[in-house]
């Protein structure tokens, strides 16, 4: 089928504010390319569970393709219209499922040798897209805080090394009590801002006590369903024909009932994306703060990012990995832990800086329980030192 | 693949990182990679650029015939990234080739892979000369001819004189394609060591660490189909005694060790002309845990260094033996925002892209740095040229610097 056959009964199986906004916008899909427009579809179809940063760019960017002349759509698809598809691409249910669709035009694309034009083309769209359609600034600077190094007492390496060429290094912050001084103030962001989603905290295991107004995840709280995703893995890693893609496949088609998530339709649909589409996420610790870390910064973007990174189990054969599940009793590796963390956080900062506000924004990152800190922003001199006695609270109010 | 969901975030992104990025076309970027380890490498290794120096026969002229040369290609673990490497704050991590292997190379900094950045379907490339597109994930042989089948066809070659070890069950077809006039039985021997160690022990705790498979899906080892190498060979041909393996793998700490174990004892005991290593540590990456990925590039940093002082120590290999290292490809740059940095390589931007390839040993200048573009396909070829074969279906060309 081609774009141009669709049809508005065909949205007949999206969730109900999806099928709304896919009507609604019928004609500017109906003249997308088929290389392109099942990508945008594929967002389409989660726009019930999206985040309301994620719903309002996804509807401005639609508003924006309705607004377009045909001949300003050819213009602006032409790098689109030039890949090449494969009559199966062409006959595949790609409205009702856009993900496998892109799956399997992903692996077309790298077998044909056509994944740089549509790199390129992807690139383009993104250009003329933000220039049309300059994304919103934030309500208030963004802060993002990273905790790092959870069970180490002294690290091998120097630490911070990528972070502080950007802002001022601390060697004396005082410790007592701020992880406490650092939930407060997200929690006063949180409701001095009161936007919905906006102030997140992530932590690597158990999370502390912190304000209802925060929107928190914590692999620990995740434990029973990374234990029903690895049960689930391991019967269906053992069936004959069982492939890797085939396997990734059933992954994204997992939904949050068979991981018995119930903290809200937006909230739990994220969490299972974060342990079926994210990789490692369901065997370490270190790995799931990150990535759940830029997941929430590309999805939600959030005005306030805690993230607190804990130790991770220690690395052994990926079935044992796969069997400790929720075991409270694995044998952990705080040292490694506090390497993966200290480039978590990097990822962290450089994951913010991708947001609107980059210029504004400020970025903390502290070593758990000791004296060392980089503060990254406008008012922060790059790559400079501070000796002097500091605490949390102040240093964090000095940035913000 | 999920380059798509890359690309989605590339299209809902606004990234002023990414766009910086982009005032550089992919070309330049290769570039500007090739020249940025050029000078890592003036300055810390002390090697000199050779853009111009041509082979002019070198081989010839080292004075060893045709018919003992020997080569040994080993692919650098499922590819690193310069920041962890070359650049300054990545030598920590590479001390045997900064300061024992490189100068003593000829050092290619730009070589680009323009196929699919999946390890077995890269490795098959790297193998044929040419951009195999087979499924990464399946059981599958290359469709081109593999060097082994040129080789061993065009010289008249025994089986035992080429050989493949590799790191992953799914590698167990790379020694052979299914290319008519080539193929079924004249490809190389492929040893699988894991498959060897799980015959030899049956997995047990004391093993399972050797035993890891695949990080790109660690869920799933596939099933082997094809020759395999049985565990009576292990004592006829590697004169190794199940206990004695036994016992020694019991010592070592990783599925690349147990590879590079094997390997000499192959190079002992059949000394191969023509010796393929895959290492596959570093790709623990995928599970995004960065200290386990560095200690895969220090680990997979001192194998590359034993194998050299091997194949240097070794009577057969000593002496007329060109070793050549790389990776089949880099990893995703931090900068670009549809990736997640060290942990993939999914983006096919230009960094994880385009790599680096270091030849040694005979026929081979010291201490060369070139930096035009060659591609992965032109390994094949050059090899070719060494052993004296014609890889007549493949894409690249002969190195001319090599040649």
């Amino acid at each position: 089928m081609h774009s141009i056959d669709l049809k508005p009964e065909q949205f007949s199986g999206y969730p109900p504010e999806a099928r709304k906004l896919a009507t609604a916008n019928l004609a500017a899909l109906q003249r997308l390319p088929l290389s392109f427009l099942p990508s945008l579809l594929r967002e389409v179809i989660d726009y019930d569970f999206k985040f309301p940063a994620e719903r309002k760019a996804l509807e401005r960017e639609l508003a924006n393709l309705s607004a377009l002349s045909p001949e300003q759509t050819k213009d602006w698809f032409q790098g689109f219209a030039q890949i090449r598809l494969s009559p199966q691409l062409e006959q595949f249910d790609w409205v009702n499922a856009p993900a496998q669709y892109v799956e399997q035009l992903s692996a077309y694309l790298w077998t044909t040798h056509q994944l740089d034009a549509f790199r390129v083309a992807a690139l383009a769209y993104a250009d003329l897209l933000r220039e049309a359609v300059p994304p919103e600034p934030p309500a208030i600077p963004r802060l993002g805080i990273t905790v790092i190094g959870q069970g180490v007492t002294t690290p091998e390496e120097p630490l911070f090394r990528k972070l502080r060429p950007h802002g001022v290094y601390y060697s004396r912050v005082q410790p007592e009590n701020g992880l406490k001084q650092i939930l407060e103030l997200v929690a006063a962001r949180a409701k001095a801002h009161p936007i919905a989603q906006s102030h997140w905290y992530i932590d690597g295991g158990q999370d502390a006590s912190h304000d209802s107004a925060i929107t928190c995840v914590s692999y620990q709280k995740l434990g029973p369903a990374r234990a029903a995703l690895s049960s689930k893995i391991r019967v269906e890693i053992e069936r004959p024909g069982m492939g890797p893609e085939t396997l990734r496949t059933l992954l994204a088609q997992m939904r949050t009932a068979d991981l018995g998530l119930e903290q809200g339709a937006v909230m739990d649909r994220f969490q299972v994306k974060l342990l079926t589409e994210g990789s490692g996420t369901q065997i370490f610790s270190t790995t799931f703060a990150q990535w759940a870390a830029r997941e929430a910064l590309r999805r939600a973007q959030p005005l306030t990012l805690l993230v607190r990174f804990a130790p991770r189990q220690r690395q052994k054969p990926m079935n044992e990995m796969l069997a400790a599940g929720a075991d409270s009793h694995v044998e952990l590796d705080p040292m490694g832990s506090l390497v993966d963390a200290d480039m978590g956080a990097y990822y962290n900062w450089l994951n913010q800086q991708r947001l609107t506000g980059a210029e504004q924004s400020s970025f903390l990152v502290w070593f758990e329980n000791h004296g060392e800190a980089v503060a990254i922003g406008p008012s922060m001199p790059r790559g400079t030192e501070s000796t002097s006695p500091t605490d949390l609270q102040k240093l964090i109010s000095g940035m913000t | 693949m999920s380059c798509l969901s890359k690309t989605a975030a590339i299209l809902a992104g606004s990234s002023a990182l990414r766009a910086r990025c982009q005032t550089h076309s992919p070309l330049e970027i290769a570039r500007q990679l090739a020249f940025t380890r050029r000078e890592f490498l003036r300055s810390a290794a002390g090697v000199t650029l050779g853009g111009s120096l041509l082979g002019s026969g070198l081989f010839a002229r080292s004075g060893v015939p045709q018919k003992r040369r020997k080569v040994v290609v080993i692919t650098f673990g499922g590819g690193a990234r310069d920041q962890e490497t070359f650049a300054p704050e990545g030598q920590e991590n590479i001390p045997h080739l900064m300061r024992e292997l490189i100068p003593q190379s000829t050092f290619f900094t730009q070589v680009i892979n323009r196929g699919i950045l999946g390890h077995y379907v890269a490795t098959a490339s790297l193998a044929t000369g040419v951009y195999e597109t087979v499924n990464n994930f399946a059981s599958l042989p290359p469709e081109h001819p593999t060097a082994f089948e040129y080789f061993r066809k065009d010289l008249k070659r025994p089986a035992s004189d080429a050989w493949v070890v590799a790191p992953s069950n799914g590698f167990n077809r790379i020694g052979e394609s299914n290319n008519r006039s080539y193929g079924p039985g004249f490809g190389a021997r492929v040893i699988l060591p894991k498959h060897l160690l799980t015959a030899a022990t049956s997995g047990g705790p004391d093993y399972e660490h050797l035993l890891r498979d695949n990080y790109e899906t660690p869920f799933y080892t596939p099933e082997l189909g094809g020759s395999e190498f049985e565990l009576q060979q292990l004592q006829m041909l590697l004169k190794l005694s199940v206990d004695d393996f036994k016992k020694h793998a019991r010592t070592l700490s990783s599925p690349d060790e147990l590879s590079v174990y094997i390997t000499r004892q192959l190079m002992q005991q059949l000394a191969p002309s023509l010796l393929w290593i895959t290492l596959h540590d570093i790709d623990i990456a995928h599970a995004g845990a960065y200290s386990l990925y560095i200690e895969g590039i220090r680990r997979t940093d001192r194998l590359c260094a034993e194998l050299w002082k091997t194949i240097q120590t070794e009577p057969e290999y000593a002496g007329n033996t060109t070793l050549f290292i790389l990776p089949d490809f880099g990893r995703d740059s931090d900068e670009d925002s549809g990736g997640n940095g060290f942990q993939h390589h999914r983006t096919g931007d230009a960094l994880s892209r385009t790599t680096w390839m270091m030849a040694m040993g005979a026929g081979v200048r010291q201490g060369v740095v070139i930096d035009r573009a060659l591609e992965s396909t032109d390994l094949v070829p050059s090899i070719g040229s060494i052993l004296g074969f014609d890889a007549s279906l493949a894409q690249g060309k002969p190195i001319i610097e090599l040649a």
